[in-house]
């Protein structure tokens, strides 16, 4: 292995949906130029896919110097063998100390698979990063137990610094339309796009523009929303807030919502800016997933509930009356 | 088909205390349990098995303590239980982990499929399932909801997304981690439970497995904890009553969403 010293660099692993760059990235990459600035580094982005090879600029644009594109129909979709190799070989090539990916289902899977290859440290799902000058190692704080415990992890004898960031934990990059930078793109083997896994097909299924993960709102039901079609009122609030909807484990066993809206244990962990908890007990296994959100409002008839013990606000009633008034309100209002 | 199950023994989340001057969890008189997305792991293994034949084997990796968690899955069906426990093993943080549950799957040998949960409760990394499969250098389908089809020496399998799912094909052997959408895990039958209790559990030191010295425990682990600190307890909420709690509610939502 080289040495530590010979690392230098920041370098982001793109995310985005068909071409269109998720907000993830731009987080990443105003992390990353916080953190090359603190380093005295560049920051460099990776963008994987087909047909993304005009979205460089929007990346320089959003904080990075340099852009390497790989541009081809045969990794049109995240497959971790491929997207393995091609990053590995640009890391061994490039030497950068940190790499951050997005701490989505892909990310998580690929940056595993990544760190193996590279035998690198790997800390999943931070939400703050920051550089101890004195080794100018990478810390990186990500919750346990739902945010109950803070660990901070440091990778002092490995380099790559791997590192996947919770969305909505940082803040995005700034946009600077006169920024340049330089991009780079790359032609490579067929041997590097082999693949054991093949994609079928992919289905589209969240009903909402607007995925649980990203939302600034989260509309949650439990159990108190006694049946599926109750579910329609929280949709309603959701839309007006410009929300998602969210559901507890209990809603999601009696099937009233598709087990991609749970939060939880078992589901998803979120951290929206204002979570709205109604008809949830607030079990701790539905806390851990969402008791690092901004603000909580719990909306439940029972005062003793336990939400209420992680609740910035409250309201003790009936979340039948509550919830379509609150829409009101706000249809008028907005 | 041959399916090895990892599972992790974990602290019960109910029962979580955490030492207010050490900063650390309380593991002493904590109850435990498997991770929950590892039940989901070993009810599939049991389902393919009843379906197509073969057998299931749970493995792990943890102190001696570990084995009840194994004994557990014995009780649901497995058919054997091996415990990879040694203090080398002391402080591996995911890179070891896998690199130690790889050199066990090596040395088991033959298997079609490998099982695991999405994620552990504890490490919460996701990381465990695809070293494994990085390892052994094998296809790896996460967040897996259904497994649609087996033939031929491949799987078709739903991969979860953000936005819905894909449908992969996967050449076996292959690595698939499932979320809990996949199907409702059984309770243990009384038969399950008396096998339990006579079953052997095969224990495994690292020497037993080959695993380099040098890449597990601590001394393999290429990150290490720096510090531990506890989150501030949210602060006391607010509640708001009468005939104006709608309108206080509203008007504090439009505060917070300037």
């Amino acid at each position: 292995m080289s040495e530590i010293s010979e690392y230098k660099g920041v370098w982001v692993l793109c995310e985005h949906r068909r071409g269109i760059i998720q907000p993830v990235t731009y987080e990443l990459l105003g992390k990353a130029r916080e953190l090359a600035d603190k380093l005295g580094c560049e920051v460099s982005c990776l963008l994987l896919g087909v047909k993304v090879k005009d979205k460089a600029q929007e990346l320089i644009h959003r904080q990075a110097d340099k852009v390497y594109v790989v541009d081809d129909p045969r990794i049109e979709h995240v497959l971790e063998e491929p997207y393995t190799r091609i990053v590995s070989d640009l890391i061994r090539k490039h030497r950068p100390e940190i790499l951050l990916l997005p701490a989505t289902s892909l990310g998580r899977s690929l940056s595993s698979r990544l760190a193996v290859e590279l035998k690198a440290g790997l800390t999943a799902d931070c939400i703050g990063l920051d550089i101890n000058l004195e080794d100018r190692c990478l810390l990186q704080t990500k919750p346990v137990f739902g945010g109950t415990i803070m660990t901070t992890i440091v990778s002092r004898t490995h380099r790559p610094q791997m590192a996947t960031v919770r969305p909505k934990a940082m803040k995005e990059g700034v946009c600077d339309p006169q920024r340049k930078g330089v991009v780079e793109v790359l032609e490579l083997q067929e041997s590097f796009f082999s693949s054991r896994v093949k994609v079928l097909d992919v289905v589209d299924e969240v009903a909402s523009t607007i995925y649980i993960m990203d939302a600034n709102v989260i509309v949650s039901g439990g159990r108190g929303m006694v049946k599926a079609e109750n579910f329609k009122m929280l949709e309603d609030l959701a839309k007006v807030l410009n929300g998602a909807v969210g559901a507890s484990r209990a809603a999601v066993d009696e099937q009233w919502i598709p087990y991609s809206h749970q939060v939880g244990q078992t589901g998803k962990t979120v951290c929206p800016k204002i979570y709205i908890a109604c008809g949830i007990s607030g079990q701790i296994q539905h806390l851990v997933g969402m008791q690092s959100s901004d603000t909580i409002i719990a909306i439940n008839k029972d005062p003793s509930a336990p939400i209420f013990k992680v609740a910035n606000y409250g309201i003790v009633g009936d979340v039948f009356d509550i919830v379509p008034r609150l829409t009101k309100r706000f249809q008028e209002d907005l | 088909m041959n399916i090895i199950v990892c599972i992790k023994q974990v602290p019960d989340t109910a029962d979580i205390k955490i030492d207010p001057v050490a900063k650390r969890l309380l593991r002493e008189g904590i109850k435990s349990m498997i991770n929950p997305f590892d039940m989901y792991a070993i009810e599939e293994g049991l389902r393919l098995k009843e379906k197509l034949g073969g057998k299931v084997t749970a493995l792990t990796m943890g102190p001696p303590q570990a084995e009840s968690a194994l004994r557990e899955a014995v009780s649901l069906g497995c058919d054997e239980a091996i415990l990879i426990s040694d203090g080398a093993f002391t402080g591996s943080d995911t890179l070891a982990t896998s690199y130690a549950l790889s050199c066990a799957i090596k040395k088991i040998k033959d298997y079609d499929m490998i099982f695991c949960g999405k994620q552990s409760l504890d490490g919460d990394t996701a990381h465990v399932g695809p070293g494994i499969a990085g390892h052994l250098n094998i296809p790896q389908i996460v967040n897996v909801r259904k497994i649609q089809d087996i033939k031929e020496g491949r799987v078709t399998a739903h991969r979860m997304t953000e936005y819905g799912y894909d449908v992969l094909e996967a050449e076996l052997p292959c690595l698939l981690t499932v979320v809990k959408d996949i199907n409702v895990p059984r309770l243990p039958s009384l038969k399950g439970k008396m096998k339990a209790k006579s079953t052997a559990i095969t224990v495994w030191k690292a020497a037993d497995i080959q695993a380099e010295e040098n890449r597990i425990g601590a001394k393999g682990s290429a990150t290490e904890v720096w510090k531990v600190t506890t989150s501030p307890a949210r602060p006391q909420g607010k509640i708001f009553e009468g005939e104006g709690a709608v309108d206080q509610l509203v008007l504090t939502l439009k505060g917070l969403m300037k």
